[in-house]
């Protein structure tokens, strides 16, 4: 023996000790084999019975679906001029699972690309609705500057990615700003209305005009991409793909030029101008003053910015054209007229003596003429060209306001004209029971006499004066305003027809009423007398017109008013409403100038503007 | 005609060697054919990378060239080093406690030329301790000389546990019951001390267990509580090998390794991707063949010269089959995850260098065998 000590024990039976053995060692590998035997139960049970549902976990594990985002339908002007565009821009964003600790991360990104509290609050939004492994957009519209400078650091920011993506533009900027409206990131608010599987893959909505109102044939239908992903959710090939369908062009009614002499003619001034061709209803120029440039919303306003616009004295996102109520003042009188005529009440050679003053029997109150000691002896020709508010009081009061609501409803006063954008108000058609309702009060005789020329409760938004005035211009043939012409499936597809539109009641009168009210309203801007004749000059055409002028200081007693010394938002709002050419119009338009002086001074050179941007094809500057 | 020369004398040399080999071709050719299937699945598993194959094939060349080198060394030699083996390696795993490296484990030396973990060492030193210990005593062992095999056991092992290094501790301490269990303690006092370590269990629960040992059991107990935490390794080897089904996905078809669903898929859960693309098919072939090494090392310890000989081979073989039980059984979900590696298939040096320098020793017990039997 060699090694540590000496056998103790010289006794050792070899040969029961290798049997020892082999018995040992044969159970030894019994117990080995029993137990691999055991192992390879669990691979059958794994392999074999739950095959199909390990198969179906590495599937899911590796292929995910990635949803593409449709392009958005493309808006034009009626001559193929491009309103809303989609062009490519760049953003930044963000996988939570693979960047790992987020704070620290936007922390780090904070020193290489400018992100906002605005921004971070986005994101942490978009983080709780979207599914693990998904990009959050953190920035949009990354500069040149950035995305450079991003891809110097990028190796420092696993799990973020600068994307190009397609971003809303608007070449026209702020001239069409309140009628197509804008697009903006999608927020919690709009998630309620949305089908969020539309959206999976995209970010942003509709949020005013016509891009909110048809956000439906704009959006597209998203496509779904099978993506194989690692573990890290990095997507390494595509397996399969359903492409998105891109959402429907819209051909708008709107004339790009009209509308750019329009904004001209507004010349900075608040207020609100609509411009319907009178024979279809489409709507020609819509432009609500001041304006925004609707692309600071695309990829996110600042909330200061907005705060501004939102709040600013003259409330630049407020749609005038359609959502501003005014009082019509004596726009309305060419339709008091036509009642008069059409409910045999005058006939159009009919007089009135206008003294300047107006009582009803049996009361001390006194209305009166805009000019001092009255017009004399008026025809309805006279009435309408000098504006005599006498001719309009003694009108309404024999009508009765019964009588007159209903006259007034037909030419779509006191309801929405059903124009296709989101939120048209009803304004305000004075009547009995709509005074009971709002007021709960009983009708007073008075409130019928200023009614009769555009005061008292009335409330009309451009957009229903043009609307009025086009049907009165297509003698009663009410025409839908509206602005979509067509619709397209792709820039090669042919133009798909619209809904039809709902056909319009027809106001019935005899031609020669129609005339008769016609020939007042050309007498405005043609005649000696016309309130508007200095505006009616060297126009090639004839233009049939009515000015207004809506009061913001109601004048008490006798005060008399005076411009110069009144500040600017308590003066007169003026509002002009006219039609061309006369004989067979293809324009009506309706022009509110907030804080004018009157209505013919203010308003209707702007107007006069309209008009031959439309029909004479050159914008001409409004005459001082 | 110095070709010719050479060729003939290479010739003679080959006839010579398979006429008296020295090894048991059988055995060898299992463990070649085992080493090449894991190459084979190296390079699936390591998204083809031919260097991380050349690396491994380099380890393995090496470790057949120690097993072919032990072969030669008669186990009388063996026998006589092995008290000094044995300290030596404690005072390795002593000095590893001092100067140890590694991450958050106190497991390599670095000896400037080679790094190492001596822990290796002990998977052979322990098993040759324990048969050098009972070899010149009379069978079947007493109370006292278990109690002495104990120490021999725990000293090694507690080392190798305070490392920590619970997978290559269970490894060793294995060995070492192996042998005792070899030398024919009785059944009854097999069962009492398997009584007395469930027994233990509770007690090392709740005292010597690290945190990230008792979270490894939670977890294996119920993966589905932290499926992308703690539970992620034990559920996606799962998924891997079920995907596999009965055919496999075929070789570089894993999904769950090329995308890096599977953590550690070149080394403790490679076995997982073979699995995944072999299918149960695979399993079984690989499984019968490691069944077949085991046998084939018990029928050469049978035949062993002297009794140091063969417990030594005998503790060898069933260790071997510790490495595929609780590998095959972590991949599974049958056994909490544990780093010990699947013999000749995983990735990584020393575990396949000091396993093929055991079946070396296999080999010389084989060579030096009791003829005429």
């Amino acid at each position: 023996m060699i090694g540590f000590g000496p056998g103790r024990r010289a006794v050792k039976d070899a040969a029961q000790e290798a049997n020892l053995f082999r018995v040992r060692a044969a159970a030894g590998f019994l117990i080995i084999a029993l137990c691999l035997m055991v192992l390879i139960g669990r691979y059958v049970w794994l392999q074999v019975l739950r095959h199909d549902e390990f198969s179906g976990r590495a599937d899911e594990n590796r292929i995910k679906l990635r949803p593409l985002p449709p392009s958005r339908g493309l808006i034009y002007d009626r001559n193929g001029v491009l309103l809303a565009e989609n062009i490519l821009d760049y953003r930044l964003e963000l996988v939570p699972e693979q960047v790992g600790d987020v704070d620290a991360t936007l922390q780090r990104l904070g020193q290489v690309i400018a992100i906002s509290a605005d921004d971070r609050e986005q994101f942490e939004t978009l983080r709780k609705v979207k599914r693990r492994f998904h990009n959050i957009p953190l920035r949009y519209a990354l500069e040149e500057s950035e995305v450079a400078r991003f891809a110097l650091e990028r190796h420092r920011f696993p799990g973020v990615e600068v994307v190009p993506y397609l971003t809303r533009y608007y070449p026209q900027g702020a001239d069409f700003a309140h009628v197509i409206g804008y697009v903006s990131r999608i927020d919690s608010e709009d998630r309620e209305r949305m089908e969020d599987a539309r959206y999976s893959a995209t970010t942003h909505i509709g949020k005013t005009g016509i891009e909110r109102h048809y956000e439906n044939q704009l959006l597209g239908d998203v496509g779904y991409e099978r993506v194989e992903t690692n573990a890290e959710g990095r997507a390494l090939r595509v397996l399969g793909r359903v492409p998105s369908k891109p959402g429907r062009h819209l051909r708008l009614s709107l004339d790009a030029k009209l509308q750019r002499a329009t904004v001209a003619a507004f010349a900075g001034r608040a207020g609100a101008a609509v411009a319907i061709d009178p024979r279809n209803g489409e709507v020609l120029a819509m432009v609500s003053q001041p304006a925004f440039d609707p692309n600071l919303f695309v990829n996110g306003i600042s909330r200061r910015d907005y705060a501004a616009l939102l709040h600013g004295e003259q409330r630049p996102l407020y749609n005038r054209a359609v959502l501003g109520g005014y009082e019509p003042g004596s726009t309305i009188k060419p339709f008091i007229g036509f009642m008069g005529l059409r409910l045999g009440v005058r006939t159009a050679t009919d007089t009135v003596w206008s003294s300047g003053e107006y009582r009803l029997p049996g009361q001390n109150a006194v209305w009166r003429d805009w000019k001092k000691g009255g017009h004399g002896r008026v025809d309805l020709r006279e009435a309408l060209a000098q504006s005599v508010n006498t001719y309009f009081y003694g009108l309404a009061v024999e009508v009765g306001i019964d009588r007159l609501e209903p006259e007034m409803r037909a030419f779509g006063f006191g309801a929405p004209t059903g124009l296709d954008l989101t939120g048209e108000p009803t304004g305000v058609l004075p009547s009995r029971s709509w005074k009971q309702q709002r007021l709960g009060k009983t009708w007073y005789p008075g409130e019928t006499v200023i009614a009769g020329i555009g005061q008292g409760y009335w409330v009309v938004t451009p957009v229903q004066l043009a609307h009025a005035l086009a049907t009165l211009a297509a003698h009663g043939a009410a025409q839908q305003p509206h602005l979509l012409l067509s619709m397209q499936t792709g820039i090669d597809a042919p133009p798909e027809a619209i809904p039809a539109l709902p056909p319009q009641p027809r106001i019935e009168a005899p031609d020669a009423v129609w005339d008769a009210v016609r020939e007042g309203m050309e007498a405005v801007m043609h005649s000696p007398t016309g309130t508007a004749r200095a505006f009616g000059v060297g126009a090639p055409y004839r233009i049939a017109g009515k000015s207004g002028t809506a009061q913001r200081a109601r004048r008490r007693g006798n005060q008399e008013y005076n411009e110069s010394t009144t500040p600017e938002h308590l003066r007169h709002q003026a509002l002009f409403v006219a039609f061309a050419p006369a004989q067979a119009p293809t324009i009506a338009v309706a022009v509110v100038i907030e804080h004018g002086s009157s209505g013919s001074k203010a308003a209707a050179p702007v107007a006069r503007a309209i008009l031959d941007a439309h029909l004479l094809g050159a914008a001409r500057e409004p005459a001082p | 005609m110095i070709d010719f020369d050479l060729m003939a004398r290479l010739e003679r040399g080959l006839a010579r060697w398979l006429k008296r080999p020295r090894v048991d071709l059988a055995l060898l050719a299992a463990l070649l054919a085992v080493a090449a299937t894991g190459l084979v699945v190296l390079y699936s598993a390591s998204a083809e990378a031919p260097s991380q194959v050349l690396n491994q094939g380099l380890r393995l060349m090496l470790g057949f060239v120690v097993l072919f080198l032990f072969a030669r060394i008669p186990p009388t030699v063996f026998r006589t080093w092995t008290p000094w083996f044995y300290g030596f390696t404690v005072l390795l795993l002593v000095a590893v406690q001092v100067f140890g490296e590694g991450r958050g484990a106190h497991r390599w030396l670095d000896l400037q030329v080679v790094r190492f973990q001596p822990s290796e060492f002990a998977k052979l030193a322990l098993p040759m301790m324990v048969a050098w210990y009972l070899h010149d005593r009379p069978l079947q062992p007493s109370w006292r000389d278990l109690a002495t095999c104990a120490l021999i056991l725990a000293i090694p092992a507690a080392l190798i546990v305070k490392q920590p290094d619970l997978g290559t501790a269970l490894l060793v301490a294995a060995s070492g019951a192996f042998v005792i269990f070899l030398a024919g303690l009785s059944w009854l006092r097999i069962l009492l001390l398997v009584a007395s370590a469930v027994a233990v269990v509770p007690l090392w629960w709740q005292f010597i267990a690290h945190e990230y040992q008792r979270n490894r059991v939670r977890m294996f107990l119920n993966p589905e509580a932290d499926p992308l935490g703690n539970g992620w390794n034990i559920i996606q080897s799962q998924i891997a090998v079920g995907s596999g089904g009965v055919s496999g996905k075929g070789w570089l078809g894993s999904t769950q390794a090329r995308l890096d669903f599977l953590p550690e898929h070149t080394t403790d859960f490679i076995f997982a991707v073979f699995s995944e693309e072999f299918g149960l098919i695979g399993v079984v072939a690989i499984i019968v063949a490691y069944l077949f090494i085991i046998g084939r090392g018990l029928w050469i310890a049978a035949g062993a010269r002297d009794t140091y000989s063969r417990l030594l081979a005998g503790s060898i073989s069933m260790t071997f089959f510790v490495y595929v039980m609780v590998n095959g059984g972590m991949i599974a979900g049958l056994m909490p995850v544990v780093g010990v590696p699947m013999p000749l298939i995983s990735y990584g040096g020393t575990s396949a260098v000091s396993l093929l320098a055991g079946f070396g020793i296999l080999m010389s017990i084989h060579a030096h065998r009791l003829r005429g039997r």
